[in-house]
């Protein structure tokens, strides 16, 4: 980016500055760039190929084939809203859930920094490690939890009680991260509100409800698009649960079989297009609908 | 306070609930890790029959400790380039007026919430072109690429609290530009540095799908890939224990860090999303 040379009221001291500022940005937005944004677009590039490392000599353009095959898959459609379910459920739970866990951090009178240490601990572990866990603990004969259920079920082999292990081990996982930012959205409400709503004669189910949460909405919606977005890209507690087996893949996972397991970069590729464009639209719909702003604009505005 | 005890007692209930969320999960591992093969079967929470052979056998297990190896060198050096990379690019941003700031802000957001899948395929490509498929720097370049943001926005609202007019006091005092950085500044940043490091190293060591899509063998493939493939040492054995054992190992520092800077970690999580 050059600078006008033009005869701007900018002083010296500013424009050294401004060369400072774009020399000490460049490193990180560059590999920023190169790292994402390049593959983008090869993978856009790819998607228009018949590319299959299994049979290299019949690369070739096809146009929108890829899509066509894509968008008439009832895999994929399956594993679309499959991943739609899984996060819509989960971030619903999780914001719930994490409303209490951040109360009970915010507000404990016992222990407050034992138990802001130990919510960390889910947030921490390695989600392969938390997914192992709860593979086992549902499995047949091995699993403490696999006991409490009816003779002969297995639940991880079943659709329906499999998707439910896979929310409740997102759901574990990630809730902490949803209550530590609802958590610095509580700190935003100031104590002399509530006193005054509590002498006003409010009950504490009315200070919630009238007072913190309409305060805290912009710390909810954040929270709420971080996790909307994190959980469309659900991945690990999937492969290790159920390896998306019994049609409880998400795009990830299928985008992930195709490439790896079936070698196909021309279709691998139609589907990081496709998940690409949807997280986009996502994150539209967001701040279209909700007005929220990123940090550093946050800031200019306080 | 008012209702004293009564309400003492209710918040020592919520704490042990919230401890049992945290922690039952966990304790389930660690018990799976400690009983022995016969007693793998018997579905009970606490193990009957205590060992330390299933954690013998994994560091016996060569596959297990490359990957260990592999995941604390990847993800010391990714979070080394990372932060300082983070650093400039923060500095800048909390400390200098230019064009395009926000435009670097957003870009990062945007980086962050970025599907890893939709990357997956075109590295797998780019990366085998360019020789870097299944090396430590094809792992260590995504996970600078995704750690950036976390320390773009942790460290800038850190080092917007910093009280920078110390720097000009310093050198009206008669420091050089270098001391004043180095000895006055560069103390009051480091907490904040720490949080960005602990932060990204959690990041890398965490990921899975990078970790199994950009490797093919033990010679990049980071602790978590490396478990997913245990099969036993023989097929007749199970793995259950060599994982259970492996997953506990690869837990250990997370906890560490977590019982260690855990005001760090919340400040640094919460800081960039909720700021008001």
């Amino acid at each position: 980016m050059s600078l006008p040379r033009e005869r701007r009221p900018i002083s010296d001291e500013k424009a050294a500055e401004r060369r400072l500022a774009l020399w000490l940005c460049a490193p990180a937005a560059l590999v920023m760039l190169v790292v994402t944004a390049w593959p983008i677009l090869y993978a856009v590039l790819l998607s228009l190929q018949r590319y299959d490392l299994r049979f290299p000599d019949e690369r070739g353009w096809v146009g929108l084939a890829n899509y066509g095959a894509v968008l008439t898959d009832r895999f994929w459609w399956n594993a679309f809203f499959v991943t739609v379910f899984i996060t819509a459920v989960s971030v619903a739970i999780e914001l719930v859930l994490g409303m209490l866990l951040a109360l009970a951090m915010y507000r404990t009178l016992i222990a407050r920094g034992a138990i802001r240490t130990l919510v960390l601990i889910p947030y921490g572990i390695v989600t392969v490690v938390a997914a192992y866990g709860w593979k086992y603990a549902w499995t047949p004969g091995t699993g403490w939890l696999a006991g409490l259920l009816p003779e002969g079920a297995a639940p991880l082999t079943e659709r329906p009680s499999a998707l439910a292990i896979i929310i409740l081990a997102e759901v574990w996982k990630t809730t902490p991260f949803m209550a530590l930012l609802l958590m610095a959205g509580l700190a935003l409400v100031p104590e002399d509100l509530l006193k005054a709503a509590s002498l006003d004669g409010a009950s504490p189910w009315q200070r919630f409800f009238h007072v913190t949460l309409p305060l805290m909405k912009p710390a909810i919606l954040v929270a709420l698009l971080f996790r909307t977005l994190d959980a469309f890209r659900i991945f690990d507690n999937i492969y290790i649960l159920t390896g998306g087996a019994t049609g409880t893949g998400s795009v990830s996972v299928i985008a992930y079989r195709n490439l790896i397991g079936g070698l196909n970069l021309g279709i691998g590729s139609t589907m990081s297009v496709l998940i690409f464009l949807t997280v986009a639209i996502i994150s539209f719909l967001f701040i279209k609908a909700f007005g929220i702003s990123s940090p550093g604009t946050q800031e200019a505005k306080r | 306070m008012r209702g004293g005890r009564g309400v003492l007692t209710r918040w020592l209930i919520v704490d042990l609930l919230v401890a049992a969320y945290a922690l039952i999960p966990v304790l389930w591992i660690v018990s799976l890790s400690l009983k022995t093969p016969d007693t793998f079967t018997d579905g009970s929470f606490i193990p009957r029959r205590w060992t330390l052979e299933n954690y013998r056998g994994v560091f016996d297990n060569p596959d297990f400790v490359r990957g260990l190896i592999n995941s604390i060198g990847i993800g010391l050096i990714a979070t080394l380039i990372a932060l300082v990379l983070g650093t400039m690019a923060a500095y800048a941003i909390a400390r200098l007026d230019f064009p395009g700031k926000n435009l670097l802000v957003g870009a990062s957001l945007l980086v962050a919430m970025f599907p890893q899948i939709s990357l997956v395929s075109p590295l797998f490509q780019i990366e085998r072109t360019l020789g870097l498929f299944d090396t430590w720097p094809g792992l260590i370049i995504p996970y600078i690429t995704f750690a950036l943001p976390l320390t773009i926005f942790t460290l800038s609202s850190f080092l917007r609290e910093i009280p920078w007019e110390l720097e000009q006091a310093a050198k009206m005092d008669g420091a050089t530009p270098f001391q004043a950085f180095w000895q006055v500044i560069a103390p009051l940043a480091a907490p904040g540095m720490v949080t960005a490091a602990i932060l990204t190293f959690i990041f890398c060591w965490n990921d899975f799908l990078f970790a199994i899509s950009l490797t093919s063998s033990d010679r990049a493939r980071t602790a978590p890939a490396t478990i997913s493939f245990f099969t036993g040492s023989s097929q007749f054995e199970d793995p259950t224990g060599s994982i259970a054992a492996a997953a506990v190992i690869i837990t250990v520092p997370i906890i560490v860090f977590v019982l260690l800077f855990q005001r760090r970690i919340v400040s640094g999580l919460t800081s960039g999303a909720v700021k008001g």
